[in-house]
């Protein structure tokens, strides 16, 4: 049986005149079975947000495709917008990171959720309004509460409101883009917990986009840790975290402070490598702290471990050694 | 003796009413940001003071290094009051305290090379001697924020380095002058995890040196890794306060209780169980009358919509603001 959503070697270049190019996504594969709770992690410039654009075909015109992206085994990026168009917002939807942005200023937060859901067909006139009603009431917001315009919400409520509107059709997938960096923590505790009961309650798989490690790991079953435009390691999150089997995943979540955690706190030396050029051996070698001669010569392929796991590093082929 | 006194700071900004709120004379309102504030901050210590957005974190900071003008309240620097000081006094007081940014994207003068910017606040105070004196001294600062070697830096621009390069950048122009006080208005929110950590040891090993560090942070983690001690601050208020391992080891403030209780952990066996305020906190133009948490808190008694607790002792150095501490 094929995944829910599948992403294949998916590649996106962004033409930066000249002739020069920047390759931001290199051949990312991913998969996402119903219901399932995916985490797609990475510090700024790795790829996770373009490669989550170009699966829903939302990227400008400067940038180039190439790869597949299968909805129940359907190809929706062949065909261009015209395959695409059928299946956003009503399998897949998204929310941004920031909610003021997604939601039109001018316009009452029920009637933005009324004409998604006659866009599309669900309903119209007064059966719309009595959906936006149960789907603000499933986000947490007050029925009488739509007739307002999103400058009257606060920031988590608008984040919800985004949630609602996204929810409009029924997705089965909803990618979720840095959906709480902006807010508060106790708003985003209220925001994940949200998340978290609607995945439950509508089986809704989750695609979450964050550079935020507690919360991938709080949040998800699964993670996929990004660097330089592709996937370094795959996994479960509890393996990812107790049982790392890349040293940029392991050097990850020791910079990140826990809150009883003690320990020296690290930091990774050095910065990413540039995208427009092309990188001999393993991207992340100049920073790490376990490379040997054959990571300056080869490139290490992301390449399936035991039990489920998937990581691109030469570390894995040395016996007796971990990462 | 303390490097900084803060004895119940106040703050308040009027609310504009509009023409038409004016002409309809609707009363004035008042945003209570800072609603007495008070805490004490010693040479060589690290303070971190946390909190949600709109609690009066940064206004705190601000009318500490006189940028905001309180209304109330006592702040004595070094022993000598600071509260009163008019702008000549204030500029000679200025090269002591300083101050580092959030965004080192913004705080840094885009045409400024990083000799220029390192070297601008020693201009300004008219210091540092002649000019291969002052060179030295930019040089010294480069080297105690690890911008090594100097000579791959001085000449660069904001544009050519990295986030983690530029808030070092932000710190060295902060302690070229050799302040007593540093503010670190949340330093590194904006930067990549891989290099906060970095940022975050460089400010802890100035704090070895002796500098007071101010921290206004929203995230516990952080401040619970570097702080020598957290104060807590909710709606304008410390409603807690004390030695960063107490405060979050052992928390008893109701809001502090659950403020941990939300932080997610990086352990993913680690799931406890949140325990989720609703809502969000109200305005501080309409602070609750009694405590100010009593509407969102979960164990609130009668009495707390009329009592206004003060901070009071919660075992050594530990305090928090809620009656049914004992």
């Amino acid at each position: 049986m094929s995944p829910l959503l599948e992403l294949d070697e998916l590649h996106v270049w962004f033409d930066l005149g000249e002739g020069r190019e920047l390759h931001a996504v290199q051949g990312v594969s991913l998969q996402l079975e119903p219901g399932q709770r995916l985490g797609l992690v990475g510090e700024s410039g790795c790829g996770k947000t373009t490669t989550v654009l170009a699966s829903l075909g939302l990227l400008p015109q400067t940038a180039s495709v190439a790869g597949r992206v299968l909805l129940n085994g359907e190809d929706i990026l062949a065909g261009g917008e015209d395959s695409i168009r059928p299946h956003r917002w009503t399998d897949l939807a998204i929310v941004f990171q920031g909610a003021m942005n997604a939601l039109n200023p001018v316009q009452t937060v029920e009637s933005q959720i009324v004409e998604a859901l006659e866009l599309h067909g669900r309903a119209s006139g007064r059966m719309a309004r009595l959906r936006v009603g149960e789907l603000l009431e499933a986000v947490g917001i007050p029925r009488d509460r739509g007739t307002r315009f999103p400058h009257e919400f606060s920031g988590g409520m608008r984040q919800r409101a985004a949630i609602a509107m996204a929810l409009s059709c029924d997705p089965s997938v909803l990618v979720a883009d840095e959906p709480t960096t902006a807010l508060d923590v106790m708003v985003q505790a209220q925001i994940l917990e949200l998340l978290d009961t609607l995945c439950r309650d509508f089986g809704l798989a989750l695609l979450l986009v964050t550079h935020d490690l507690p919360v991938v790991a709080q949040l998800c079953d699964r993670a996929a840790v990004m660097y330089a435009g592709e996937i370094v390691e795959q996994g479960s999150v509890d393996a990812l975290f107790h049982d790392p089997r890349h040293p940029y995943t392991r050097l990850l979540f020791a910079a990140t402070p826990d809150l009883h955690g003690n320990g020296a706190l690290v930091s990774i030396p050095g910065s990413p490598p540039r995208l427009d050029r092309s990188v001999e051996g393993c991207p992340f070698q100049p920073r790490c702290d376990r490379a040997f001669d054959r990571c300056t010569v080869q490139r290490p392929l992301l390449r399936e471990l035991d039990g489920e796991r998937e990581a691109a590093c030469h570390l894995n082929d040395v016996p007796a050694v971990t990462a | 003796m303390s490097l900084l006194e803060v004895e119940d700071l106040a703050v308040q900004y009027p609310v504009a009413r509009g023409i038409v709120g004016t002409v309809a004379r609707k009363p004035r309102q008042v945003v209570r940001a800072v609603d007495g504030v008070s805490f004490s901050l010693a040479r060589g210590e690290l303070l971190a003071l946390v909190g949600e957005s709109g609690c009066g974190k940064t206004t705190t900071a601000q009318t500490v290094l006189r940028l905001v003008e309180p209304m109330r309240g006592r702040i004595a620097f070094d022993g000598g009051e600071i509260t009163k000081l008019g702008q000549r006094d204030l500029r000679s007081l200025r090269r002591r305290m300083q101050i580092v940014y959030q965004d080192p994207y913004e705080s840094l003068d885009p045409r400024l090379t990083v000799r220029a910017a390192v070297e601008e606040p020693l201009r300004i105070h008219g210091v540092g001697g002649s000019k291969a004196q002052r060179d030295e001294r930019v040089r010294d600062a480069l080297g105690r924020v690890e911008l090594t070697p100097q000579e791959l830096f001085l000449d660069r621009y904001p544009h050519e380095l990295s986030g983690g390069q530029r808030q070092r950048v932000a710190i060295a122009a902060a302690i070229v002058l050799d302040p007593d006080l540093l503010v670190a208005d949340e330093p590194v929110s904006m930067l990549d995890v891989s290099v906060r950590a970095g940022v975050l040891s460089l400010l802890d090993r100035l704090r070895e040196g002796g500098l007071g560090v101010l921290m206004i942070t929203h995230d516990l983690s952080t401040a619970a890794r570097f702080a020598d001690r957290i104060a807590v601050m909710y709606l304008g208020r410390i409603v807690e306060e004390g030695p960063a391992a107490e405060v979050v080891g052992n928390p008893q403030h109701p809001y502090t209780k659950a403020l941990l209780s939300v932080v997610p952990r990086r352990d993913p066996r680690d799931r406890t169980r949140p325990q989720i305020l609703q809502g969000e906190a109200p305005d501080a133009v309409r602070i609750p009358q009694g405590c100010r948490f009593h509407p969102r808190c979960p164990v609130a008694l009668p009495e707390c919509r009329d009592v206004d607790p003060d901070l009071r002792p919660a075992g050594g150095d530990h305090c928090a603001a809620c009656i049914l501490v004992s």
